[in-house]
């Protein structure tokens, strides 16, 4: 029980630590791959290619003044990034990061929490985390603050819709909503998304309008908003809403690597009969690689489209993923009924 | 009436279903970005590399000396008056016994500033230039935090006495050798 409760103890920290160094990293590698695409260099001063520009910017953020407007909401506005930071990080809780270990007889899982209903505590977090947006974005007192919260709200609740029912075709198909069970039943290559490819489109594009990316970013636009709910934020508060973007980034990433790319399993290795623990070690490789991919796409989609109009964005979520949604669980459910 | 053929006309067709989709376009655009991922920076880093200038820059003036290393200018003032931004102002002075190491002829400039922030580089005073003493080279001006840090006297305008301090101008002589 003790060791039980250390494991879990250190692999909180360790899944806490490392989210906050890929997210730190994420805003060197967003920098770099713009650069990259756009023929530039991108930040090579700060050390060696510039290895050390995120801590750069951490001192940056750190050090510099901290304004919290008179007309502010004060309990709110110094919320609003806490909730934010910490619904990203709170949705690493289930994320199955590998196979489990075998230390002295003892099995240990790479996974916080082996919750029943992984996925509809995903959902959940990840809706909690527009309260960020929305409270900050409402204790600013500001016009433009107030409109990208009022844009992040109604953007999360488009989305999230056709985003919920792109997953239930996956839990029609493995009939469980425990990720680790998800992750388990994409074994040798049977990965989700050769299975749903429609269901796949439909969440990626709902993860990227849910981590308030690009080309889905209008709650920050900075040519229309002047960054929108962060206009008012300034110091390590403004730090904490641009980090838990990449924190949540990063855990999205692994979310839809677990959902469609079949998690910490990649055809081939699982028939290789290793020992349990070297095949635990490359199974949690291999989720990072997928995960790391999937940021990459991330910046990789970001600096190739251009932003969505505000109707459009809402034609899309309503009239085109909600239906499409719709026909991909019908589709699925007479599939497993009749064919399988 | 047509003068090219680069015109398009333009149509606002209806979109095709799979023109709706987006997603052949916003692939294609991704081809784009991932090729330009292995294109060669444009880039120049400037402080350790500087990019070539073309032979007739005109940048920073420099006061020549003669082989002697005695400084050509004799405060004539045709540089002041030719300079259409009014940059120059000078001072001139007169020639001491003892002087004749440093000064080639009997008057010189005693005090020479140019206003970087008023100069427009256009080369006009070492056109009217008759004793070969101003040229404009290829060195850039560097910043500097106050206006007053932009008025160059003689200290940063004339050229060194040692042979490693002295500015090559024979790329901006040539130019009037052919007139």
């Amino acid at each position: 029980m003790i060791t039980a409760i250390l494991f879990k103890t250190i692999l909180v920290a360790i899944i806490f630590l490392v989210s906050l160094g890929i997210a730190a990293y994420s805003t060197y590698a967003e920098r770099k791959v713009a650069a990259f695409m756009q023929d530039r260099v991108g930040p090579d001063r700060a050390g060696p290619f510039g290895l050390l520009q995120p801590i750069a910017d951490g001192v940056k953020m750190f050090t510099k003044e901290e304004i919290i407007p008179n007309a502010s909401d004060r309990i709110l506005f110094i919320l609003g990034p806490c909730v934010f930071m910490l619904t990203a990080l709170m949705m690493s809780a289930v994320v199955p990061w590998g196979k489990s270990f075998d230390i002295g007889g003892v099995e240990f899982t790479m996974q916080v929490a082996d919750i029943n209903i992984g996925i509809l505590y995903i959902m959940a977090i990840a809706s909690i985390g527009v309260y960020g947006i929305m409270i900050g974005g409402w204790a600013s007192n500001n016009k433009y603050s107030l409109l990208g919260a009022i844009r992040a709200s109604s953007q999360m609740i488009s989305y999230e819709l056709a985003m919920g029912m792109s997953i239930v075709a996956i839990i029609l198909m493995t009939g469980s909503l425990s990720l680790r069970e998800i992750v388990d039943g994409q074994m040798h290559g049977k990965w989700n998304v050769f299975y749903q490819p429609l269901g796949f489109i439909i969440f990626l594009v709902c993860a990227f309008a849910e981590a308030n990316r690009a080309p889905f970013d209008l709650a920050e636009c900075e040519t229309e908003l002047i960054g929108g709910y962060h206009t008012e934020f300034s110091s390590m508060k403004l730090g904490l809403y641009l980090f838990a973007e990449y924190v949540s980034m990063f855990i999205s990433s692994a979310v839809i690597s677990c959902l469609y790319f079949g998690g910490y399993h990649f055809p081939g290795i699982d028939s290789l009969d290793l020992p349990q623990n070297l095949a635990a070690i490359i199974s949690v490789a291999v989720l990072f690689a997928k995960t790391l991919f999937f940021i990459f796409f991330f910046m990789w989609i970001r600096w190739t489209v251009p932003r969505f109009r505000y109707d459009q964005l809402m034609k899309l979520g309503w009239q085109i993923f909600i239906p499409l949604s719709i026909i991909n669980i019908l589709a699925t459910g007479a599939w497993m009924t009749f064919v399988k | 009436m047509q003068l090219t053929n680069r015109s398009k006309v333009v149509v606002k067709k209806e979109m095709t279903w799979a023109e709706k989709m987006y997603l052949p376009a916003i692939l294609g655009g991704m081809a784009i970005t991932f090729k330009h991922m292995f294109k060669k920076a444009a880039t120049v880093k400037y402080p350790e590399q500087t990019r070539e200038v073309a032979p007739v820059y005109r940048g920073v003036h420099v006061l020549k000396r003669d082989e002697q290393g005695r400084e050509n200018c004799t405060a004539c003032g045709l540089c002041a008056v030719a300079c259409p931004a009014e940059a120059i102002t000078m001072e001139a002075a007169e020639r001491k016994k003892g002087e004749e190491h440093l000064y080639r002829e009997e008057k010189y400039a005693a005090k020479y500033e140019i206003n970087m922030l008023r100069c427009i580089f256009c080369g006009l005073c070492e056109e009217a230039c008759p004793k070969d003493a101003i040229y404009l080279t290829d060195r850039i001006i560097d910043s500097k935090y106050t206006r007053s840090g932009f008025i160059y006297g003689k200290d940063k305008l004339v050229e060194g006495t040692a042979p490693e301090e002295r500015v090559d101008i024979t790329k901006r002589k040539k130019k009037y050798e052919f007139s």
